[in-house]
């Protein structure tokens, strides 16, 4: 699968800060796990950042609820560890009036008197600043020895819809503060998401909806001059059925009564003279599954050569039966690793 | 488009008549909540284009219809209008999609003089309150519905409102958004701003004073002074409204409680989604508001259910083993597949009847396409109806 794009993926290698979008329903949350997951693989360390504050990493990971503190939260394959973290608006302002003002007594009072809440919602540009200033400082930050304390920074961001609006937090900004120190924290956040170190990745499924707002949303990061990273395609079924099986499906030209033979041939019916009824409801039922497969088959086929049109590496993720659960983001991380992710 | 049969997903659950719902002359107003990506307008639109076809005359307020489905509607601009839409019969459908801006700035401008009103829509904080405040779409969602059904009531140009929801996250946002936008506009912070704008007479409290000194020297170094000034200045010309606006979120709040008001929650049979509209049935529940009941989107239909995914994976085998009919084979393959995946939505449908039992449900089968036309819409409340 995706053979002609793995190459591509080599190109995002110098990005350390991997942002996560991707429509509702897409699977954005379990996909930035998965990530975090192979690109620690192997020893290394990746940080996981959730930021809209409703505890969606704790879920596919399983743990309790995260605090706003960095948390081992996974062991990667080969060694290597996925650490979390929820980031919260109003902890991150009295953070940076703490480090930056010295101010964390007045940060307090001005909790309780609901004025950080009031700063952080009123402008929403000053919430994002908060937000991706927390990443940004995971991002460079350094231990005692000079080394990077992360490999690499997973964003769980807003949804496709906002994303842009979200990361290009300058222009957000803008608008409220045209000087001052949250001015300039916006630009020096601006300067590290339009650099090669962060990319932004978009997740989809092969539908026409979530293709669509892929489409735009690689537009939209592409007219504001942010780096457009991969598309990772979620839930993606594997053939089923042999090519010419999928032709005469799509026709409804399927032989049903050789259908019905196989059944019998599979030891699914008594090898009777007379074929039993049942026998050839079930032929009749997976034949118009079949047509049913077909259908979405031809959708997929279309879907999937729009997002090749956005010249943007495509990773397809398998579909999994049976849920998501920790087990599932390491079968995706695996897919992830195999496809060039973290090389 | 093929429409599979229905499907039984949910045997032990009460079904949802949706015709009955839809036909019910007592039901002037029903609300689609649920959580993003669940298919919540498609099924608005579809329930509106039904009740329409069946006789009512239907106004349709979508959110952020996906460009097709818009289309489909015939709906070409985002114009904050309802427009009515053609070959529908015997009633009629009007449909429109919020402007969530200039439904706040129409609200501005009716509630203050013309010089007031200009130097609030100017103000920069005014214009991220209402173009980006995480809540003001839901709270101008209501505000519409308001509208609306105010519209109904001089005029009676539609005798339905079939609303979607924003496309939050949560489904309790469409809830407690207003409240949210209510109280923080109401909050004590905002009236100590508005304080020394009143006149430096009222700021007698010392503590306010020093608190009001504290915040102003902490937000200027935050965020500048240019800005905390203009902040003073939204918050000062924006004080005369605030009054009027608590009381219309209440209002608008408690329409929502109104004997003729119905919630259906759309899910799709995932386990996030159904938890979504457990958290939103609860909620419900809490505050008296009438559930109609769940609309299950996107369900795979069974057929053959007799064919166990045991059964046909073992003859799938068979069939390997014996080296010949890979296309039986690959059907039995996709069989198992498809009852694997049935079988997955049925559990989690079954954890949310099993804590929800009187709740009533209506599966409606997953389409191969997203719908287009009105036809595809049309399909879709055959599916829920029929």
């Amino acid at each position: 699968m995706n053979l002609e794009s793995v190459g591509r993926w080599a190109d995002l290698s110098e990005a350390r800060m991997h942002v996560v979008s991707g429509k509702g329903g897409t699977g954005k949350t379990t996909v930035a796990a998965a990530l975090a997951l192979a690109l620690a693989a192997g020893g290394k360390r990746t940080l996981l950042l959730e930021v809209e504050g409703r505890q969606g990493l704790a879920r596919v990971f399983d743990v309790p609820p995260l605090p706003y503190e960095e948390r081992k939260v996974a062991i990667a394959p080969h060694g290597g560890d996925v650490i979390a973290l929820a980031v919260d608006p109003e902890a991150a302002l009295l953070e940076y009036l703490e480090l930056f003002y010295n101010m964390r007594r007045a940060g307090n009072a001005l909790r309780r008197l609901g004025a950080i809440d009031f700063a952080t919602t009123i402008a929403p540009g000053v919430r994002d600043v908060l937000l991706t200033g927390k990443a940004m400082e995971a991002t460079k930050r350094k231990d005692g020895q000079g080394r990077f304390v992360y490999d690499a920074v997973v964003m769980d961001a807003p949804p496709t819809g906002r994303v842009t609006r979200f990361l290009n937090v300058n222009s957000e900004v803008a608008g409220l503060a045209k000087v001052g120190p949250i001015r300039n924290q916006a630009d020096t956040v601006m300067g590290v998401i339009k650099s090669r170190i962060t990319t932004v990745h978009l997740v989809t499924l092969l539908e026409e909806m979530p293709v669509q707002e892929t489409v735009d949303g690689i537009a939209e990061l592409r007219a504001a001059e942010l780096p457009v990273g991969g598309i990772f395609v979620n839930m993606v079924r594997q053939p089923l059925l042999p090519p010419e099986a999928l032709a005469a499906a799509a026709t409804g030209s399927l032989d049903k009564s050789r259908i019905a033979q196989g059944l019998v041939d599979a030891g699914l019916a008594p090898p009777s003279g007379k074929r039993s009824t049942r026998v050839s409801a079930w032929a009749d039922a997976l034949a118009h599954e079949a047509s049913e497969h077909a259908e979405r088959v031809a959708l997929e086929t279309q879907e999937r050569t729009r997002l090749q049109a956005t010249g943007r590496p495509m990773i397809e993720l398998p579909y999994l039966a049976e849920g998501i659960d920790v087990g599932a983001l390491y079968t995706l991380a695996a897919h992830m690793h195999e496809n060039g992710v973290g090389e | 488009m093929t429409v599979p049969e229905a499907t039984a997903i949910t045997p032990d659950a009460p079904h949802l008549d949706v015709d009955a719902l839809i036909g019910d002359p007592g039901v002037r107003v029903i609300v689609c909540c649920g959580s993003g990506g669940v298919g919540k307008t498609t099924t608005a639109a579809a329930l509106a284009l039904r009740a329409a076809e069946q006789g009512r005359s239907v106004c349709v307020l979508t959110i952020d219809p996906a460009r097709r489905l818009a289309q489909s509607m015939g709906l070409t601009e985002l114009d904050n209008t309802p427009r009515p839409i053609t070959g529908v019969e015997p009633g009629s459908l009007n449909a429109m999609m919020l402007d969530m801006k200039r439904t706040f700035d129409e609200i501005v401008i009716a509630h203050s003089d013309p010089e007031r009103a200009q130097s609030i829509l100017d103000n920069p904080f005014y214009q991220a309150l209402s173009s980006s405040f995480a809540g003001t779409q839901e709270y101008m969602a209501m505000e519409k519905l308001g509208q609306l059904r105010a519209e109904a009531e001089t005029d009676q140009r539609w005798d339905l409102i079939v609303v979607d929801t924003p496309p939050s996250r949560s489904a309790l946002d469409f809830l407690d958004a207003p409240k949210r936008l209510g109280s923080f506009l109401d909050g004590r912070l905002i009236r100590i701003l508005a304080a020394p704008a009143r006149g430096a007479g009222r700021l007698t409290s010392r503590v306010v004073s020093a608190s009001f000194g504290v915040f102003t020297n902490v937000l200027a170094k935050v965020i500048g002074a240019q800005v905390l000034q203009d902040l003073q200045v939204f918050v000062a010309s924006f004080d005369a409204l605030f009054g009027g606006f608590r009381e219309r979120a209440e209002a608008t709040y408690a329409q929502l409680k109104a004997p003729d008001t119905r919630f259906v929650v759309v899910a799709s049979p995932e386990q996030d989604a159904l938890r979504e509209a457990s958290y939103f049935v609860e909620r419900l529940e809490t505050e008296n508001m009438p559930l109609a009941g769940l609309v299950l989107n996107r369900v795979v239909p069974v057929l053959a259910a007799d064919l166990t995914v045991e059964a046909a994976e073992a003859g799938a085998e068979i069939l390997a083993d014996l080296g010949e009919d890979p296309v039986t084979r690959g059907l039995l393959h996709l069989h198992a597949d498809r009852m694997r995946n049935a079988r997955r939505q049925r559990h989690v449908a079954d954890s949310f009847v099993a804590a929800h039992p009187g709740v009533p449900v209506v599966a409606v089968p997953a389409f191969g396409d997203d719908v287009h036309d009105l036809e595809g819409l049309r399909a879709i409340g055959d599916a829920a109806g029929g």
